[in-house]
């Protein structure tokens, strides 16, 4: 157990270290985590390593531990020295979890069964009060260890604080590679811990803006596979994927209406970028009719769905530099909504309609911004220069994007998250080449296997 | 001032020389060329001398005739920083273009935009949409149908070059036409 106690050591390092960044360490690669920050607010917890979980294929303690400690929201404790084999089914010795400074802990068993799957069970103590939240057991197939251990870190999440949990939830993010000095582009499926991806399209040409439908089943994207820019839906479970928009010229931009019954799309038919409506069943012409929603004589494009459906926030430089403007879809008006400096594209939407965050360009730098919609307040949320792509986490705690980091001299595309007041950020994934376009899917039904 | 007039011809004799290497080496129009003085230093071509009067200017503005990429690359047309006109210098690759999609109107043809590699890129992508469209124009006008020819964008995902500086933005910002 001496690489645990290292490993919870390292957690401990980085909560505490502000504007520190903590790199992965040795063997115990996949517990990766890097974060750098204190929140405002942290719940102390301590997570003791399950029982039997050396012999399980991935260490469940770790991966739930990195997940609340991504969240902002939690502090991990080191606990080594109250960690005595405890699991789920013995009354751990609470005041010395207090003394520790814990205010909750968790413990756990994993026990291979005899059909190979993995039996995990959890129990979650209030060290404060001395009371038993609540047990929890599982049992999955080796593959879907790392999700029990994300839908365990949601249990957590949402027992200790009573807000929503994303641990669960997907992230799709694009990567390109050069293979033989030619490109090859990748459309990534991964947990919203960045590990776990699964390709979900290869190409040799370009993809960009991939954007989750509201059920986290389908990805909308645009794929310059056929030598221009063309919009499809693709289900990522069964690789089945539609043309939803391939009209004369460039279709690009898709965004869901929070329904999922239809798709808006930026397309070039007329001459000009503009945004459009479109069916998302669409067929092997694509999806039916456009309908426009708005007409200028400048380029919109890039928009977004408020939650309710009924405005959507999009980019137009039709004041001259691009800016994000709010449309009432039905009476087809638009408002300027940005107004710090002269290039700001991108926005997205918190789900509950009372933040967007977008990317503005200030003295050369790409910066991730939020602004509050109801004050007009705007702050920048990193200190980083080549900030793309926000996307919120689905319980409006996070956001995900696109970024370059210096990491040992060099400068190289990153993936991060970072809570809404900027204070604590997380790095998703090590390098994989050119990483951009993430996109942060919604809270999924489905159960464990 | 005692070498003023012999180093004014220098200088417009280093000038025809900077022309020819200038087209050469497709120095942008809107960059002053580089001279040398006769102390040896580079300089700006268009740096006026003090107190010489009006009449005497040093100035040299340089005058780029020749067509940018023109034996290379005779199905690109360039933009300028932040432009969307099409140039006269490319006049003579869109009549080229022109008479051949003319001559045999089953040829169809891709407009690909395209810009260089500094902001967003769906709005790069709108952006190359524009050079493209502003492309499809000057050959529609030359008398090219609308049914031959599709103007689409790459935005900034496909550069010519590699790189974020003014020489990579120069070959990036293009429209191509190519058979579709």
């Amino acid at each position: 157990m001496a690489n645990f106690s290292k490993y919870w050591q390292i957690l401990v390092h980085c909560v505490a270290a502000v504007g520190l960044t903590c790199s992965s360490w040795g063997a115990q690669a996949q517990f990766r985590v890097e974060v750098s920050g204190v929140g405002a607010t942290q719940l102390p917890i301590a997570i003791h390593s399950f029982k039997g979980e050396e012999n399980s294929p991935q260490k469940l303690s770790g991966i739930i531990a990195a997940d609340l400690l991504r969240s902002g929201v939690f502090r991990i404790v080191d606990a080594a020295a109250t960690s005595s084999g405890f699991d789920e089914a013995s009354r751990p010795e609470l005041a010395r979890i207090r003394t520790s400074g814990a205010e909750s802990l968790l413990v756990g068993s994993v026990t291979r069964l005899a059909d190979g799957r993995f039996d995990v069970r959890v129990r979650l103590w209030d060290a404060v009060k001395s009371v038993d939240l609540g047990a929890q057991t599982v049992a999955v197939v080796s593959n879907d260890l790392r999700f029990a251990a994300h839908r365990l870190s949601d249990w957590v999440f949402e027992r200790l604080t009573g807000d929503k949990s994303v641990a669960s939830t997907r992230i799709a993010y694009v990567t390109k590679t050069l293979a033989n000095g030619a490109p090859r582009f990748n459309l990534w499926v991964a947990d919203a811990d960045g590990e776990n991806a699964h390709s979900a399209l290869v190409s040799s040409e370009p993809i960009i803006s991939p954007a989750w439908s509201p059920n986290s089943q389908q990805l909308a994207y645009v794929s310059f596979e056929s030598r221009k820019p063309v919009v499809y839906v693709h289900d990522v479970a069964s690789g089945k994927r539609r043309v939803v928009a391939n009209f004369k010229g460039s279709n690009s931009a898709p965004a869901w209406s929070p329904d999922g019954q239809n798709l808006v799309v930026t397309l070039s038919q007329g001459g000009g970028s503009q945004i459009y409506m479109i069916s998302a069943a669409g067929g092997a012409g694509g999806g039916g009719d456009p309908r426009r929603l708005a007409t200028s004589s400048s380029i919109d494009t890039e928009a977004a769905f408020a939650p309710d459906g009924k405005s959507l926030f999009f980019v137009s430089d039709r004041s001259g530099n691009p800016q994000i403007y709010r449309l009432d879809i039905q009476s087809g008006a638009a408002q300027r909504v940005s107004f710090s400096g002269n290039y700001s594209i991108s926005p997205a939407v918190s789900p509950d309609a009372t933040k967007l965050a977008y990317i503005s360009r200030a003295n050369g730098a790409f910066k991730l911004m939020l602004q509050d919609l109801a004050t007009g307040n705007v702050a920048a949320l990193t200190d980083t220069s080549a900030d793309e792509s926000p996307s919120f986490s689905a319980n409006g705690k996070q956001v995900i994007y696109a970024t370059q980091i210096s990491t040992g001299g060099r400068w190289q595309e990153a993936l991060m998250t970072t809570t809404l007041d900027g204070r604590v950020k997380s790095k998703l994934t090590a390098a994989m080449g050119d990483i951009r376009e993430p996109d942060w899917s919604g809270r999924m039904g489905s159960s464990l296997k | 001032m005692p070498f003023k007039n012999t180093s004014h011809l220098r200088v417009l004799a280093l000038c025809a020389a900077a022309l020819v290497v200038a087209c050469a080496s497709k120095v942008p129009l809107n960059e002053p060329a580089k001279v040398e003085d006769r102390t040896g230093q580079s300089v700006a071509a268009d740096t006026t001398s003090a107190g010489v009067g009006g009449a005497q200017t040093r100035d040299v503005k340089a005058v780029d005739v020749t067509p940018k990429q023109a034996d290379s690359a005779s199905n690109t047309v360039y933009f300028d920083f932040d432009s969307f006109v099409v140039k006269p210098q490319f006049q003579g690759l869109l009549e080229v273009q022109a008479k051949r999609l003319k001559a045999n109107n089953a040829v169809k043809v891709a407009l690909s935009g395209h810009t260089d590699e500094s902001g967003g890129r769906e709005y790069n992508l709108a952006l190359g949409q524009k050079r493209a469209e502003a492309v499809r124009r000057s050959l529609n006008i030359l008398g090219v149908p609308d049914a031959q020819m599709e103007a689409v964008s790459y935005g900034k995902e496909k550069p010519a070059v590699q790189g974020t500086g003014d020489a990579a933005g120069e070959k990036n910002r293009r429209v191509e036409i190519a058979a579709r």
